[in-house]
């Protein structure tokens, strides 16, 4: 095969990617959504109602604060563009993404992060006193979870001796033995927790609250409207959806094209689709049985998770 | 609950649910913006709260409004239309006009309950300014002393089409 050959399927694979996420993000929402209801007695709202409201959201009138400034609608944008870079660069069906080398972990999460602390800034611009309490308790959290998931990193990189997150997938699947040392499994139960906090979920946020006074993330989006509201829940779900993505392919790799070729990367897509609606499906039911737990005891549910990606560094040293 | 008892809740659940049957017929000019979803800020210009005890029964298990693409949201700036229970007090106007005005177009008012459309019991009172419709345009109006959860749904139907 030519380089041009290789350049094209890359930017395909990458093309892809993006817009299984970009669908499959608001169809996790609606899976976890449904799998909830279901527990509850009732019937629930279709698994596609999410992208019901996205369809209406986007053709809705834009509404901004008198006070905003050019970072309020910048927010949101800033939220999806890094969900879709993440989405393009990330081995979420191949192990061959395009630009494979240069997505690191460590980037691939700050990228992230970038999102999270535009929404945070867009909520301060509006003024409002909601939107700032909900920033501090955000980035409160933030500041929380993101050591946790530096040291669990750096505990899945110590064997692989790379933090390249491709590498790190291909590892599992070349040698699976990897998957089941004590080092990948405390550092992935640090991740776990970290992706509850992150993308506010029980115990850390209730995302189906009203009350104004406990919310968190919601706190910060109550001012968007119309056609932001849709990007905030479309990147907000995109990202739900990277995080997870990621998490079951470091656990389990399986399904994960480790060589070019189409038929492939097609049944990585359909692999990663079903693996990431059971993960979905399981934190449904966890969230059912859970309550949120109050926001001073938060910080030893989260010091819990950097115990453990502290104590998988240890056995990545000492079994080195 | 074990794990088995949770799989078939999610699979075959025990429903509680009332079957409502097919979808009631689109109320006119104002599904066609919605495309099946409709997200609802409740205002209670001064209810009872007789109208309030019927709308928590109508998002309840056993009618469960959000299976027709109906949500409650916390802002109106999350909203498609306002859910206005009760007369309009004096003290509610502005708030009320307040929330219509934060809300993104296109924008729908429905009144809840016969407070909304006449004041009910509350005619005349020295606290009310009037109906709801005194203060806002409103586009549908549901009647009952409280409305049945029911009649509530089919109006809110009437609007996803779903």
């Amino acid at each position: 095969m030519s380089t041009l050959a290789h350049v094209i399927s890359a930017v395909v694979a990458g093309v892809v990617q993006v817009g299984v996420v970009c669908v499959g993000g608001p169809l996790l929402l609606g899976l976890m959504r449904k799998v909830r209801s279901r527990l509850e007695g009732r019937t629930g709202a279709p698994v596609h109602q999410p992208l019901l409201d996205l369809r209406k959201l986007f053709a809705k009138q834009r509404v901004s604060p008198e006070q905003s400034s050019w970072i309020f609608p910048a927010g949101p944008v800033v939220l999806v563009a890094t969900a879709v870079a993440v989405a393009a660069i990330s081995p979420l069906a191949t192990t061959h993404p395009p630009l494979g080398q240069s997505s690191d972990f460590f980037a691939i999460v700050f990228v992230l992060l970038l999102g999270s602390v535009f929404i945070a800034l867009g909520a301060l611009d509006t003024g409002a006193p909601f939107g700032g309490m909900g920033s501090s308790r955000a980035m409160t959290i933030g500041a929380l979870a993101e050591p946790a998931l530096l040291v669990a990193i750096l505990a899945m990189s110590i064997p692989a001796h790379t933090s390249n997150l491709p590498a790190l997938v291909r590892l599992g699947l070349v040698h699976p033995a990897v998957l089941v040392s004590p080092t990948r499994i405390l550092a992935l139960g640090s991740f776990l927790v970290v992706i509850l906090a992150e993308s506010g979920r029980l115990p850390v946020d209730n995302p189906n609250t009203h009350l104004e006074l406990t919310m968190i993330h919601e706190a910060m989006v109550l001012e968007y409207a119309g056609p932001d509201l849709g990007l905030t829940i479309l990147g907000e779900s995109m990202r739900l959806m990277l995080l997870l993505g990621l998490l079951v392919n470091l656990l389990i790799p399986w399904g994960v094209a480790n060589r070019p070729g189409a038929l492939l990367f097609g049944v990585g897509i359909v692999v990663l689709a079903a693996k990431v609606a059971v993960a979905g499906a399981a934190i449904a039911v966890f969230e059912v049985f859970t309550a949120k737990l109050r926001l001073f005891r938060l910080p030893e549910l989260l010091a819990g998770g950097f115990i453990l990606a502290v104590l998988g560094v240890v056995t990545a040293v000492v079994s080195r | 609950m074990t794990i088995r008892s949770v799989l078939q809740a999610v699979v075959h659940p025990h429903h509680v649910t009332e079957d409502l049957g097919p979808a009631p017929a689109a109320t006119e000019n104002l599904a066609a913006s919605l495309h099946g979803s409709l997200q609802i800020r409740h205002v209670d210009a001064g209810s009872c709260n007789g109208c309030e005890l019927e709308i928590t029964s109508a998002f309840g298990p056993v009618y469960d409004a959000e299976r027709f693409g109906v949500r409650l949201v916390a802002s109106p700036r999350h909203a498609d239309a306002l859910l206005v229970t009760g007369p309009v007090t004096k003290n509610m106007v502005g708030p009320l006009i307040k929330t219509y005005e934060a809300t993104p177009e296109p924008r729908i008012v429905i009144a809840l309950g016969d407070c909304a459309r006449d004041c009910g019991v509350f005619r005349g009172g020295y606290g009310v300014e009037g109906a709801v419709d005194a203060v806002l345009a409103v586009d549908v109006h549901i009647a009952g002393c409280p409305p049945h959860p029911e009649a509530i749904i089919e109006a809110l139907r009437g609007l996803t089409t779903q």
